[in-house]
């Protein structure tokens, strides 16, 4: 393979497409894919979940049966000889394929002897693996133990042991802290450097595309784009806008702006509206309520998500299907029956709080998961608990719905607590667990109207609210379907449809958006927003960065404890630098966290 | 109330129907025990090949070889010349039986002496053996008594008259049949509701429902009443089966039966939502299901009697629901027995029942996070 | 790729670290098999013994007396007089006793005169095997009382013909002496199909083994190393169960351990084979957990000839017992621990459980693929 010619790229892949059949049914998971990745550098493979990027990385490793096209690594033949394939690769799978039942050495171990490295190499290896991912004090604790980024870099070790030609890695930023994540960048760029290693990897961050060389854009199995992330970006040049107007709500601004022509996207960001249009379009034509200040209108540079955002519009216009990011009339006629004025005087108003958390511990034998963490939450907020896995932030949300008792501490939501409160007290909150827990095996149609009856729904009301969220959410279309075979956009409309059955006072939504696409994800907000403005509580946990930019007040958790509290921008206040004026939330979030002292090996 | 556990009653049902691995829970395991347990489950013996070592000849021997062999359980296999074969046909078990009859037979029969003759048998498996015995002895009996009649010996001071209460031909099917109806209801009921929490906390399903208004009372009635009807439906299926398959006959009151075997259900509900709330995957369920499973069924009487075990496990027998079904469903199908029989049995079952239950509620409170 | 003895130990120090870390595993390979045998060992025997036993005498007198004295005189019965027949039966249809025996009023009489006075028997037959046990005991004890009776009166006037039975192999035919030895088989099913099933289930669950098919491990070092354990486990199991049936439970063993081990060890593979055939269809724990309990456990247990005596099914059941692999198993397990080594017995079903080791091993080769379809 070492020719004299043009050496063969890492991968060529020709009209590869891939079909899997689940009860009779065909899916497509990847169709007509051809593209090549150079030698030496760091290829991103985004999407959101579902796109396809977990069967191209299998397809690469040899794990799954090539059925139609040609697929090369290093001008290896995957189907022709899957194990010269093996011989060249490292493949960190999803959850980082690690023995959680042993410890941080006996993987290393492990991995050392699958890969047949010499003994005489394997010391200076691993002691050179432990320093580049810190785990050397951590070698005896069982891999099931660690926190989300360690187990991120034994995953990443464990492929390492031998250097591969071509590095492997299956979404290796699921549930990790920002932190981690960073760390984790700062790695493969030393690789890549210093190793000459080409890196595939997949990501639904859209985020970390700007980290790439490369990025491969994955959509409903189809590749839609393949380029430089800055090519993407190019594109988007001078249409995107921070925008604010003095008294007058972000959200409300944010509401308004969505409504004029030509505006392709407009998401909160901490103070800001931003928005994304055609080129070409003025901002000057937004409608302002009488009393409101003037226009603040800021050009910013574009983030690889706009240009993402700009392209799925297209390709969804192109299919036909709604435009799914304008407000709909559904979702002001639940803002105006539910009182958005009064709503509105008593935020304006009104200090009461609707949660509050003081001095709340939680313990696990000896460990603390959760120690002293106090804040208030107020009517007709959106308040977010943000942090990495094993921050804490699951441990309080689960007490403040009276799922876990609390060791120590007051706790109150809606005056109740709830896990001593009658349970009519519950009727008032609406939860939405991750991963949309609903009955896989009951039909949308079955499941809206188990939550109606368990939320004590009767008579017209009761077949008032299901009608209602069929037509609101957009269920009918799949309303007999079995909801575990939803697409999970779907699923997630349908969850928060069933927490909002009973049109409950404070809403409860725990990391409400993981894994769906950019478009859900702001159609989702658009109706949380909507909520919030006619007065409902909403709390949050999250651990994307960009939804913590939407709430209006945030607790960031790191250990267990509270490290910040405040509103998105005076977070970002405490991370700004003459180096870095305009930091974003990722930012003050990794330079509170680095303040903290981080744990030793217990 | 009630609204609200319908709600989740259908939806229960509706779950394990429409989950294809519950209704292979629900199908499979039943029809292969049935098959299983109703025609393999069996000490009734059947065509046993015995070889014969004639050394007498006469006529008084030949008949009673006839006698061996006209018998529905024996099937001649061999007639030996040389004791040298018997040893070897038993070790590589061709034949249950060797029946060896002396040279002098006849002789010592005319005489009066007593007329020697070997029965070797096969110990290694010894329920057989002492059946095969038995069938032997008694039909040697019989030709004794005919000859003393016919030569004039003078009868015997006196015979045994035995007689069979509710089974007459002493089928083990009707004994294994019966039990089956227990057996599956337990093992069916005990699977649904022993992982319907189970899977819901796996899902996360577990959760949302404990944010809804419901109380505890209505989860814990919510999960154990679909697990009663579908345990009384198994249960129904079986008794069908057993009477129009199987042919074993119902001669007691079905009220008692209805009433033992909601019993019964209700107590292992409580059991299966004691396995629940203790474990944390299917898996773990699974396995508790198992060990559960494993030394009730054993222990319950329905291969092996009570009778047989040790005083100390024979009173722990009493803590094992599925001994007491089994008196029940047997002496419903079986004795004719009514209600007012199984006083004890419902009294035990409902104590079993009610403290399972109670138990159950309250390791869910415990377990609920 | 070729072999490489560094990557299989590799693999076999993880899977040795995992059961031993594993308490489901620890579960199925040691509690489990633990309490069948305690179960089998102390609970369960199909030997009635102090049989609870209605007598009504109508006219007691030294004749009768004779005859219940022979009933107290052996282990069989615990003999309970009852005045009159009803209360007899009453008790009999509460299970208070399990039969009853009736010397009418004219008993004697008939006994000094014509002779051939009945004596009635009633059984109760729901268990069927206890009600034919009891049966063959009660006319054991009328032999007896016959010849004693005879003896009294100075001649030889019991039945003409003498039985003598010889039970080879198990002269007490105690049950648990065949019982136990069989009980080898369900455990090594245990850890040999059930716990294998599942322990590669957890992998595919886990995505771990995702990761080990992206190594250079190879297909066969994966499933070797999957064997091995289970294989010392299993093997481990049915040494305990030997030493415990040997010492605890005082079971002969007759044939020789090497036969045993070897026996053994070719049963073992087939189940191993049969566990890892299982999870290449099934690849969650739970539906593994069904099927290796179905497929493998529940036949061992009534499909073997452990309990339930094969030759007496019905042809159809019969016929599928020959694909039961602890069918031959048991039947060379019964022989070696009371019989000894009879080669009759041992190379017809170690033929058989060669040919089954090979099957389900080949098959669960050909199926294995360092693939994920």
């Amino acid at each position: 393979m070492s020719s004299e010619s043009e050496p063969p790229p890492a991968l060529r892949l020709e009209n590869v497409s891939h079909t899997f059949t689940a009860g009779g049914r065909a899916l497509r998971a990847l169709e007509d894919i051809s593209t090549r990745s150079a030698r030496g550098a760091v290829t991103g493979v985004i999407g959101p979940d579902g796109a396809g990027k977990t069967t191209l990385l299998r397809l690469v490793a040899g794990l799954l049966r090539l059925q139609r096209g040609r697929l090369e690594v290093f001008g290896v033949d995957v189907a022709r000889d899957p194990d010269g394939v093996r011989r060249r690769i490292g493949y960190m799978p999803q959850r980082f394929g690690l023995y959680e039942d042993l410890t941080v050495r006996e993987n290393l171990d492990l991995y050392g002897k699958l890969q047949n490295v010499a003994p005489a190499e394997r010391d200076a290896r691993d002691r050179e693996l432990l320093h580049m991912t810190g785990l050397g004090p951590f070698m005896n604790r069982l891999a099931g133990r660690l926190s989300g980024g360690m187990k991120q870099k034994l995953g990443l070790a464990c492929t390492l042991v031998r250097v591969p030609m071509l590095l492997l890695l299956d979404e290796p930023t699921v549930g990790v802290d920002p932190v981690s994540r960073r760390e984790l960048w700062e790695i493969l760029a030393h690789l890549v450097h210093a190793e000459r290693l080409t890196v595939i990897l997949s990501t639904a961050y859209l985020d970390e595309a700007e980290r790439c060389q490369r990025v491969l854009l994955l959509h409903q199995g189809r590749l839609v784009g393949a380029a430089d992330p800055a090519s993407f970006t190019a594109a988007a040049y001078g249409r995107s806008f921070h925008v604010s107007v003095s008294g007058l709500g972000k959200r409300q601004l944010q509401e308004r702006i969505a409504r004029v022509p030509g505006v392709i996207d407009a998401t909160i960001q901490g103070a800001f509206v931003r928005v994304v249009t055609e080129s070409g379009v003025q901002l000057t034509s937004v409608a302002l309520p009488p009393k409101s200040g003037p226009l603040h209108i800021l050009s910013v540079p574009p983030r690889f998500e706009d240009s993402f955002v700009t392209l799925l519009k297209s390709i969804r216009a192109s299919s036909g299907s709604r435009p799914p990011v304008q407000p709909r009339g559904g979702a002001e006629r639940a803002m105006r029956s539910a009182g958005a004025t009064t709503a509105r005087a008593t935020r304006a108003s009104g200090q009461d709080a609707v949660i509050i958390a003081e001095e709340l511990t939680r313990r696990f034998g000896n460990f603390v998961a959760v120690d002293g963490v106090s804040f208030t939450v107020r009517r007709g907020e959106i308040f977010g608990l943000l942090g990495a896995n094993g921050a804490g932030k699951s441990t309080t949300f689960r007490m403040l719905c009276g799922l876990l008792p609390a060791s120590a501490g007051t706790l109150r939501v809606a005056g109740f607590d709830l896990r001593r409160a009658a349970a009519s007290a519950r009727g008032r909150i609406g939860y939405m667990a991750q991963k949309f827990s609903l009955y896989g095996d009951l039909s949308v149609l079955e499941n809206l109207r188990f939550f109606a009856s368990a939320y004590r729904l009767e008579g017209p009301r009761r077949r008032a609210r299901i009608s209602w969220a069929i037509e609101e959410f957009e269920l009918a279309p799949r309303a007999q379907d079995v909801s575990r075979e939803l697409p999970l956009g779907f699923k997630q409309r349908l969850g928060l449809a069933c927490a909002l059955m009973h049109e409950p006072d404070i809403l409860f939504l725990d990391e409400p958006t993981s894994g769906i696409d950019p478009l859900a994800r702001r159609e989702f907000w658009w109706r949380i927003n909507a909520l919030a403005e006619s007065g409902v509580t909403v709390l949050v946990t999250t651990h994307f960065m960009e939804e913590a930019e939407y709430c209006d007040r945030l607790a960031i958790l790191a250990q267990g404890r509270v490290l910040a509290r405040g509103d998105p921008e005076s977070i970002k206040d405490r991370a700004r630098s003459a180096a870095r004026p305009e930091p974003t939330l990722e930012d003050a979030f990794i330079a509170l966290l680095q303040a903290v002292p981080q744990p030793s090996a217990a | 109330m009630w609204r609200a556990i319908i709600a989740l009653i259908v939806k229960e049902l509706l779950a394990v129907l429409k989950d294809p691995r519950s209704r292979l829970v629900l199908v499979v395991p039943p029809l292969v025990q049935l098959i299983v347990f109703g025609y393999a489950a069996t000490f009734d013996l059947n065509r046993v090949p015995i070889a014969v070592y004639n050394q007498d000849g006469s006529a008084a021997s030949r008949e009673l070889v006839a006698r061996f062999l006209g018998a529905h359980v024996f099937r001649g296999l061999a007639s030996l010349k040389s004791a040298r074969r018997i040893t070897p046909l038993i070790d590589a078990r061709e034949v249950g039986l060797v029946l060896a009859i002396d040279r002098h037979f006849t002789g010592d029969l005319l005489t009066h002496r007593p007329a020697p003759v070997q029965l070797i048998v096969d110990g290694r498996d010894s329920n057989t053996a002492l059946i095969i015995l038995g069938y032997a002895n008694s039909i040697i009996t019989g030709f004794s008594l005919d000859w003393q009649r016919a030569h004039g010996g003078g009868a015997v001071p006196a015979v045994l008259d035995v007689r069979t209460r509710y089974n007459p031909q002493l089928s083990s099917r009707w004994f294994i049949v019966p039990g089956i109806v227990a057996l599956l209801t337990q093992v069916v009921t005990l699977l649904v509701v022993g992982l319907s929490v189970a899977r819901e906390r796996e899902l996360g399903t577990f959760d949302q429902l404990l944010v809804t208004p419901f109380r505890q009372v209505e989860i814990l009635l919510g999960k154990g009443i679909p697990g009663l009807l579908i345990g009384t439906i198994e249960a129904s299926a079986t008794i069908l089966v057993a009477v129009l398959w199987f042919h074993v006959p119902v001669r007691g009151s079905l009220v008692a039966l209805y009433l033992g075997i909601l019993l019964f259900v209700a107590a292992v509900i409580g059991i299966g939502l004691m396995i629940s709330s203790i474990a944390v995957t299917q898996q773990q369920a699974l396995l508790g299901a198992f060990l559960f499973m494993v030394p009730s069924i054993v222990l319950s009487g329905f291969a092996t009697p009570i009778a047989n075990m040790p005083p100390i496990i024979q009173a722990l027998t009493w803590l094992n629901p599925m001994r007491h079904i089994l008196v029940i469903v047997r002496g419903v199908f079986l004795q004719g027995a009514t209600t007012g029989a199984f006083l004890p049995e419902y009294a035990v079952m409902a104590a079993l029942a009610g403290s399972s239950l109670m138990a159950a509620g309250w390791l869910f409170r415990r377990r609920i996070y | 790729m070729s072999a490489s003895l560094e990557r299989l130990a590799g693999l076999l120090r993880k899977e040795a670290l995992q059961i031993m870390r594993d308490p489901s595993a620890l579960a199925i390979a040691f509690l489990l098999p633990a309490m069948l045998l305690v179960l089998f060992g102390y609970g369960v025997t199909l030997d009635p013994h102090n049989v609870p036993l209605a007598v009504v005498v109508e006219r007691p007198d030294a004749l009768t007396e004779s005859f219940v004295a022979q009933l107290r005189g052996t282990s069989y019965f615990t003999p309970e007089s009852f005045l009159s027949i009803q209360a007899a039966d009453r008790a009999l249809h509460s299970r208070q006793v399990s039969g009853i025996v009736w010397l009418r009023e004219n008993f004697t009489r008939r006994v000094l005169s014509s002779g051939g006075a009945p004596i009635g028997v009633f059984v109760n037959g729901v268990d069927a095997n206890t009600a034919r046990l009891i049966e063959g005991y009660l006319q054991q004890v009328w032999a007896k009382w016959l010849v004693a009776r005879g003896r009294s009166l100075g001649s030889a006037r019991g039945l003409p013909i003498e039985v003598e039975p010889r039970v080879r192999f198990n002269p007490a035919v105690s049950s648990r002496d065949y019982l136990v030895p069989g009980l080898i088989a369900l455990v090594m099913t245990l850890t040999g199909a059930l716990l294998t099933s599942l322990v590669i289930a957890r992998e595919w669950e886990r995505g771990t083994l995702e990761a080990l098919m992206a190594t250079r491990a190879t297909i066969q070092e994966i499933l070797l190393a999957k064997l091995v354990p289970n294989f010392v486990l299993g093997m481990g199991g049915m040494l305990a169960t030997l030493v415990l049936a040997v010492t605890l439970f005082g079971v002969p063993f007759r044939g020789s351990l090497l036969v045993l081990t070897g026996a053994s060890a070719l049963f073992l593979l087939a189940a191993l084979g049969m566990g890892l055939l299982i999870s290449s269809v099934a690849r969650n724990q739970f539906v593994a957990g069904q099927i290796a309990v179905i497929a493998t456990f529940l036949p061992a247990f009534i499909l073997s000839g452990f309990v339930f005596d094969i030759g007496s099914m019905p042809w159809g059941i019969r016929l599928l017992t020959h694909i039961v692999a602890a069918r031959y198993f048991v039947a060379i397990l019964q022989s070696e621990f009371l019989a000894g080594n009879l080669w009759s017995v041992i190379a017809p079903n170690a033929v058989a459980l060669c040919v089954m080791a090979v099957v389900f091993l080949g098959a669960a080769r050909l199926r294995a693929r360092k693939r994920l379809d």
